[in-house]
């Protein structure tokens, strides 16, 4: 479904990725581990179309689309549900949710769409007509991730959505990952929490200074030496 | 008393002329974040079109708005598609201001190289008729501005809370990344945003032409006083800017006429100045957040 072939990309001068190459498969749960500043973020970012590549091609449903910019991805059906949970703070969350389905192939079926989300999330129907802004941060997150779903993605793209929140929210975030994994979604993960997301994921890709150095099924770099020191403290 | 009701109908439809001037400033600058100096040119570019529509077509002051409204419409998206958005990317805040203060210079000197330093007289097409209500006496003109500037302020708040587009308009000024990641084409919005601005202001030159005279300098004089009026509302909130334009335009009336004439713009700016003062977000402004403009 999605093929990046040898991908430089970075900001302005600073060049992040170098010669990155991945592809994540319909029906498949694919996560990038690394760490802080080794380019995870910025590989989600490029593939959503809002950092552009220098070199390497990108492909998404065999359409070359490495020059394509954001809402022009979002159109094809890749959402990327991004780091820090960028709600639209004055507008309530029901306002949130259905900018989530602006996309147009999203648009016709929206309230239906809108209902089987908030089946999934509870605590966001109760908190439809309140301003966004004024959740906490898990809820905020759970929002965030509804309103990701409610574009009816075809690649959904999570970028640390655990990320500064409290045990127990984590643990409710990923409860609702696992959730949208098992629906048979195609996803593309970073997490902060390998050991979890390696459980979770079909395969991982690991990221070290903007290179992949190890690709392999989850179950492999469960048992891998180097990810076990690196990025499971074990 | 009568004297008081009178001069109290004459600063509220002082208010609505500059309600109807001041609310697509105050649009494209809460959405785009972009202080339009060149908004009273635009408002100039449609008085001349007026006048236009009126002596060389033959056209009624309300039937012009199908010309000038479209026109002013392009003007405002053009300006931001090749005039402003090239130079969003380039991240300088101060840049965007030189460039719509170039862009007013250029305007004004078009119209005098296209119609002269002359006034041009729009026929008032019966819109200098007095009316008398109750006590007071008001001319047709100045009411169908009043309610073309609250049916003006209703309509784009209705836009902008209810439609598709309107919700997009929003999201787009409350998170731009977040927005672009909806799939919203954060460009067109932009160019959207300025050009229905823009269309805003071509709405009240139409109505303001029959009543004064047009010259190149027209949008110099009535722009100034929008640019208090949507710091006074609250920079981008539209019903400030209502708000502020008829509070405004009632102490402009009683300062000139219980003071003196010649006292109305120390009144004026000197309340703008105690709420710069007092409240900087201004009436119904909220703190400004200008952080995703420069990064």
């Amino acid at each position: 479904m999605l093929t990046l072939e040898r991908v430089d990309a970075g900001y302005g001068a600073t060049s992040i990725l170098h010669a990155v190459s991945l592809d994540v498969r319909a029906g498949e749960v694919v996560t990038l581990v690394g760490a802080n500043g080794a380019g995870k973020t910025t590989t989600l970012r490029t593939i959503a179309g809002l950092v552009r590549p220098t070199r390497g091609r990108i492909l998404f449903e065999d359409e070359d689309v490495t020059r394509l910019s954001g809402h022009e991805m979002v159109e094809r059906g890749v959402t990327l549900i991004p780091e820090g949970r960028q709600l639209f703070p004055e507008m309530t969350v029901r306002e949130n949710l259905l900018m989530g389905a602006y996309r147009r192939a999203a648009r016709g079926r929206q309230m239906e769409t809108l209902g089987e989300v908030l089946d999934l999330f509870p605590r966001v129907r109760e908190r439809l007509d309140q301003n966004a802004g004024s959740l906490s941060g898990g809820e905020q997150q759970m929002v965030a991730i509804a309103r990701g779903m409610m574009a009816r993605p075809k690649l959904l793209m999570f970028d640390e959505p655990s990320l500064g929140l409290a045990p127990i929210v984590v643990a409710q975030v990923f409860a609702v990952v696992d959730r949208i994994v098992k629906t048979g979604a195609t996803v593309l993960i970073v997490e902060q929490n390998v050991f979890h997301t390696l459980q979770v994921a079909d395969r991982g890709y690991v990221l070290e200074n903007g290179e992949i150095v190890l690709a392999d099924a989850s179950a492999v770099l469960l048992d891998n030496d180097h990810v076990r020191r690196a990025y499971l403290g074990i | 008393m009568d004297v008081f009701l009178q001069v109290f109908a004459n600063g509220v439809m002082l208010g609505g002329l500059f309600a109807i001037v001041s609310v697509g400033l105050t649009l494209i600058f809460g959405i785009v974040k972009v202080v339009n100096f060149a908004h009273g040119e635009f408002l100039m570019v449609g008085m001349y079109l007026t006048y236009l529509a009126v002596t060389g077509l033959g056209l009624h002051p309300f039937a012009a708005v199908i010309l000038v409204v479209p026109v002013l419409f392009l003007l405002g998206a053009l300006t931001q598609r090749f005039l402003i958005q090239p130079l969003l990317a380039a991240g300088d805040h101060h840049i965007q201001i030189f460039a719509t203060v170039g862009l007013s210079t250029v305007l004004i000197n078009l119209a005098l190289l296209v119609f002269g330093a002359d006034i041009a007289n729009t026929p008032p097409s019966g819109l200098r008729q007095p009316l008398q209500i109750g006590p007071v006496r008001v001319l047709l003109g100045q009411v169908v501005i009043l309610g073309t500037a609250i049916l003006l302020v209703a309509g784009l708040q209705t836009f902008l809370a209810r439609t598709r587009t309107g919700r997009a308009i929003r999201a787009v000024a409350q998170n731009r990344a977040a927005a672009e990641l909806m799939g919203i084409d954060v460009n067109r919005i932009y160019a959207l945003t300025f050009g229905i601005g823009a269309a805003c202001v071509g709405v009240a030159a139409v109505l303001i032409a029959p009543l004064y005279p047009t010259s190149p300098n027209s949008g110099t004089y009535f722009v100034l006083i929008a640019f208090v009026i949507v710091v006074l509302g609250g920079l981008g909130s539209i019903r400030g800017a209502f708000v502020g334009a008829i509070l405004i335009g009632l102490i402009d009336s009683v300062t000139g006429f219980y003071v003196g004439a010649d006292m109305r713009e120390v009144a004026v700016f000197g309340v703008f100045l105690a709420i710069l003062i007092l409240k900087p977000s201004g009436l119904f402004g909220r703190q400004l957040r200008l952080s995703h403009v420069s990064p």
